[in-house]
């Protein structure tokens, strides 16, 4: 059954991308603790940067006043933050199914509440000499299982021009609008959708911006970081070590954006983003075991996708506004399942030689969404964002033209009781709404809430 | 039973109090500061009201929220915070004394201080800057009684050549730079750890040998406005009196030697083969003029 097994597809995945966004975010007092600075000279309001924190994070960790070197510190100084958010929270999802005593599967309402504690984010990033930085993120999910977040060196205004920074490791991409800074918290609203999507039953798990990737990134700007420019050449492996994947497909990140001031206004910025790569389709496997196990590193076929979009940033005065658009294209190949082992096994549509559906195409979307921020004072923000994703063309024909569309909206507030170039605490309150077009496993829409209060905080 | 409205209309409430109890701090405060003054940077208008909020998110956890140079990150910053209360600036055009012009501050806004605390804000916008010139005037009564001085002219600068750094290196010598910054630049002169600011605090003079920047700026004029102007608050007094325009981009010049970047003035005291000053020779009187008098203010800490 094509159609169940869809809906199933689409709701591990639904699921899945809830659990997926990973919120290492950024925001370190071991920075102001360097430059003595208080958290709300580099955010907004932390984790979001300002232009300011901006400009500090693009030149590499550094405030460029010849006591960037880590030899002006107090020998004890060490540039190292911990995160965590404890809270308390409440899910809930319209229809998940589960078997009824007569024995045939029903639909219901789930909803659990309850107090909880997130992963934690050990963040360490600064200087290693004047114009050399770096960055290291092991994080933890909630059970104390650890992966490196990011990890990567930068070699900073080299020939004293700051349009040449070179940047290798693993990394976050150049977004605009950051997700790894984003204010957002909760299960439902935590991430940006855009960020992460990938059409139901497709396999192409390596265009997810919001992820972190390895490769190599040139980034530069003019001298007030007015004008930024970066291009990074990556690994298709969405950020996964050791080359599980193809062993020679690559991707390309490239962003542009210019600033200008308005007035009392503030300062508005737009810009573009752009990922175009290619990534395997197939594997190769070996059964001398009796059983098909796939091979690290045999990729074949590389396909192509592409994401591309549009960046504004909006002030008038307290109130701004964060634009994102997408265009997101992948391969036919792609959209029939090929790529990632969506199936988790080596003997569907992952190894060589099988073929395409009939009538197969390239799946296309469209996607946007729209954050918006009341910035009463540094210390208490209001937040909405909006987002809307639809599918533009299915993979397979016959398939429902909404078949995967999502909407989401998520609103809340951080109250901030202390400002200081310490640490940094926040009282976080947000509700999250999702909805999956056709993702419930009756094939109708699925929606999920979630409604989150705790304390954020990093030291 | 708890039902998801009940929860949301709580939350609600709690973020109200929550605005409410920061709101009225900010009117506390408010209630306590003069917000009208203003700052005039060529077309733009500065507004103290406009800029409390920037203030307290970039500017008050060093230069303290009354604008004492008292913030919480103070007693851990050296050089200290700028006190607004003092109304006394060391990066200035005008004359030792006076209050500098609206510019000054913006352009010290937007350039940082070298060697300090203080980074560069020009990610901000031009009106945001302007505004925060005017909020920290507002700390000062002293702008409500004085003017700014007229900001000391200075002419073109001239063509380098070894003669003018040889009369530069005189000047050196003659004025006793070298008592605090050292024979070679190097801030090693036999007053260097003695020196102190207005305020009694300890301070370093400036190292020629190993910087290239200088808190007021980077360029030539910059330099020569730094010693016509003085840095008020610091041992470094004004030369406006002692020296004239001509002399003094020579000493330009010579300072420039000092310095470890490449330049045309390093290149030409290589050829020169130009040897650190020798304290003990005497210089003929009609070299130069005499040394610089003390600052006016606070002088008993000054350099003699």
């Amino acid at each position: 059954m094509v159609s169940a097994r869809r809906s199933l597809t689409g709701l591990l995945l639904f699921v899945g991308f809830l659990l997926s966004f990973s919120n290492s975010a950024n925001a370190l007092p071991a920075f102001a603790r360097k430059y003595g600075l208080r958290c709300s000279a580099c955010h907004e309001a932390w984790p979001m940067l300002n232009y300011f924190g901006q400009k500090f994070k693009d030149n590499g960790y550094q405030l460029m006043n010849d006591r960037d070197s880590p030899v002006w510190q107090n020998p004890s100084y060490w540039p190292v933050t911990f995160r965590m958010t404890p809270s308390w929270h409440r899910e809930s999802t319209d229809k998940i199914t589960y078997d009824t005593p007569g024995g045939t599967p029903g639909l219901r309402r789930l909803t659990s509440s309850g107090f909880d504690y997130g992963g934690l984010d050990i963040l360490s990033a600064g200087t290693l000499e004047k114009n050399i930085s770096f960055q290291i993120i092991p994080a933890s999910d909630e059970l104390g299982a650890f992966h490196i977040e990011a990890v990567n060196a930068r070699l900073d205004n080299v020939f004293n021009s700051p349009w040449l920074n070179f940047k290798m490791g693993k990394f976050e991409l150049d977004n605009l609008v950051s997700e790894k800074r984003g204010l957002t918290l909760s299960a439902n609203g935590g991430g940006y959708n855009i960020y992460h999507f990938v059409p139901v039953g497709d396999g192409n798990i390596f265009g997810q911006i919001g992820d972190n990737q390895v490769g190599m990134e040139w980034l530069g700007h003019s001298a007030n970081d007015r004008t930024r420019l970066s291009v990074a050449i990556l690994s298709s492996t969405d950020g996964n070590p050791d080359l599980p994947y193809g062993s020679n497909s690559y991707s390309a990140f490239f962003t542009g954006s210019h600033a200008f001031n308005v007035g009392k206004l503030g300062t508005d910025r737009v810009g573009f983003y752009a990922m175009v790569g290619q990534a395997p389709t197939t594997y190769l496997t070996d059964s001398s075991s009796g059983v098909p196990v796939l091979l690290p590193s045999s990729g074949l076929g590389n396909k192509g996708f592409s994401r591309e979009g549009f960046v504004g940033l909006f002030y008038f005065g307290k109130l701004d506004f964060q634009v994102v658009t997408q265009h997101g294209s992948d391969s036919k190949w792609f959209g029939a399942g090929y790529g990632d082992l969506i199936d988790g096994i080596a003997t569907g549509n992952n190894t060589p030689g099988t073929v395409l559906p009939a009538g197969a195409r390239n799946p296309t979307w469209n996607g946007a969404f729209v954050e918006t921020h009341w910035v009463q004072n540094p210390q208490l923000i209001f937040f909405q964002r909006s987002e809307w994703i639809r599918m533009s063309q299915q993979a397979i024909p016959g398939t429902a033209g909404n078949f995967g569309n999502i909407d989401n909206y998520v609103f809340g507030y951080r109250y901030y009781p202390f400002m200081n170039s310490r640490a940094g605490f926040a009282w976080h309150n947000e509700y999250g709404w999702l909805k999956g077009y056709g993702l419930a496993p009756d094939g109708s829409d699925l929606t999920s809430n979630s409604l989150m209060l705790g304390f954020d905080f990093d030291f | 039973m708890r039902t998801p409205q009940t929860i949301l209309i709580a939350c609600a409430m709690a973020v109200l109090a929550l605005a409410s109890t920061s709101s009225a701090q900010i009117t506390e405060y408010q209630e306590q500061q003069n917000l009208g003054v203003e700052a005039h940077v060529g077309r733009l208008t500065g507004h103290a009201k406009d800029a409390e909020i920037n203030y307290r998110r970039y500017c008050a956890g060093c230069h303290g929220n009354q604008g004492d140079g008292e913030g919480e990150n103070a007693m851990w910053l050296d050089p200290k915070p700028r006190n607004f209360t003092l109304a006394q600036f060391k990066c200035r055009s005008t004359p030792t004394g006076s209050l500098p012009t609206d510019a000054d501050l913006y352009d010290t806004v937007g350039r940082g201080v070298q060697s300090s605390n203080m980074p560069s804000w020009n990610p901000l916008s031009d009106q945001q800057r302007v505004d925060l010139v005017a909020y920290v005037k507002h700390f000062s009564d002293r702008w409500k009684t004085d003017k700014p001085g007229e900001a000391i002219p200075i002419p073109p600068e001239p063509a380098v050549n070894a003669e003018r750094i040889k009369s530069g290196q005189v000047l050196f010598q003659k004025l006793e730079c070298w008592k605090c910054h050292g024979v070679e630049g190097r801030a090693n002169g036999p007053s260097a750890d003695t020196l102190t600011d207005d305020q009694n605090r300890p301070i370093k003079p400036f190292n020629f040998h190993d910087q290239t920047k200088f808190k007021c700026g980077t360029a030539d004029s910059d330099l020569y406005r730094i010693f016509m102007t003085g840095l008020d608050g610091t041992p470094m007094p004004s030369f406006a009196d002692n020296v004239k325009p001509d002399e003094a981009w020579d000493l330009v010049f010579y300072l420039r030697t000092l310095q470890p970047q490449h330049s045309k003035e390093k290149e030409i005291a290589e050829q020169l083969g130009l040897k650190p000053i020798n304290p003990n020779a005497a210089v003929a009187p009609a070299e130069a003029p005499a040394p610089a008098p003390a600052p006016a203010q606070n002088n008993e800490n000054k350099p003699q």
